[in-house]
């Protein structure tokens, strides 16, 4: 699935990564928590989360994150957006809910990666 | 590349939006000198997570990154209230994070055990009152 596709199975906007939207992602890790981000994702591409400042720009950026989706309609402010294009993270922005953003991406064939233990 | 080179930020007080900058501007650096991706990623969330800790328990400081020949040494220093109890910080799940912190995404009680996790040393030097100094160490492929 590639960045593009994200975009459209959730029905979203593409804030930032018009030029990038090719990319291929396959594997997302959601989370509201920034701690639990850095403690348990591994090499997960995707970011869904309902947070929105820019320490979110920032956990992605070094977590090697290539794209954030926004759930719940959040919108990143200006300095994000820059942080994010400087960075190349594309940031999509949903109207659906957490769980239903999860979901539809999961139909679609994106997976959680490995198992935590 | 016989010499080290050295690298000093200041990470202001009380500016959460500003914080993580000194760890990208040294992301960026190790990239560009060509260290491993997996070293980087490393260095990059360990460093996070200690820089966070500067500006959400402590009001900020100084950040020293050392590239050597055999490791890279960062150590980050402050003047906040010092860590009563190393052992019980050291424990996942433990914070003091007030909830105004939880509500930006931080103070879930895992940033220093990440920290270990990450780093091939983890050296935590704290004084009731005085401040904290942690010292963290990535040890570079010898090839
Ligand atoms: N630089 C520091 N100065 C003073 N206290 C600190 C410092 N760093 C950590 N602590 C104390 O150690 C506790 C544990 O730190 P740790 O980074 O593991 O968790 P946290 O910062 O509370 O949450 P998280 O890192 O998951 O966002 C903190 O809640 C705080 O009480
Ligand atoms: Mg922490």
């Amino acid at each position: 699935m590639t960045i593009k596709d994200i975009k459209e199975i959730l029905g979203g906007k593409l804030i930032v990564g018009e030029e990038w939207s090719d990319r291929e992602v396959h594997t997302a890790c959601g989370a509201d928590m920034m701690s639990d981000v850095l403690a348990f994702m591994k090499d997960q591409s995707v970011l869904l989360t309902g947070l929105c400042n820019l320490q979110v720009i920032r956990t992605a950026e070094m977590m090697d994150v290539v794209c954030i989706v926004f759930v719940r309609g959040k919108m990143p402010d200006e300095t994000m957006i820059q942080v994010a294009k400087e960075r190349e993270i594309a940031l999509i922005t949903t109207g659906h809910r957490m769980f239903s953003a999860c979901g539809m991406l999961y139909e679609k064939g994106l997976r959680g990666g490995a198992t935590y233990k | 590349m016989n010499d080290k080179i050295t690298m000093h930020y200041q990470v202001p007080a009380d500016d959460f939006t500003r914080a993580g900058e000194a760890s990208s501007s040294v992301k960026s650096k190790l990239k560009m000198m060509g260290v491993k991706p997996e070293i980087i990623r490393k260095v990059a969330i360990a460093m996070y997570e200690g820089e966070i800790n500067m500006v959400i328990h402590a009001s900020g400081g100084t950040i020293d990154v050392t590239v050597s020949q055999e490791e890279i040494t960062i150590v980050l220093k402050d003047q906040g209230p010092g860590i009563e109890d190393i052992d019980q910080a050291m424990r996942a799940g433990f914070s003091t994070a007030p909830d105004n912190i939880r509500a930006l995404g931080f103070g879930a009680g895992m940033g220093l055990p990440n920290m270990k996790k990450y780093t091939d040393e983890l050296i935590i030097d704290s004084e009731i009152g005085k401040g904290t100094t942690v010292t963290m160490k990535v040890k570079l492929p010898t090839d």
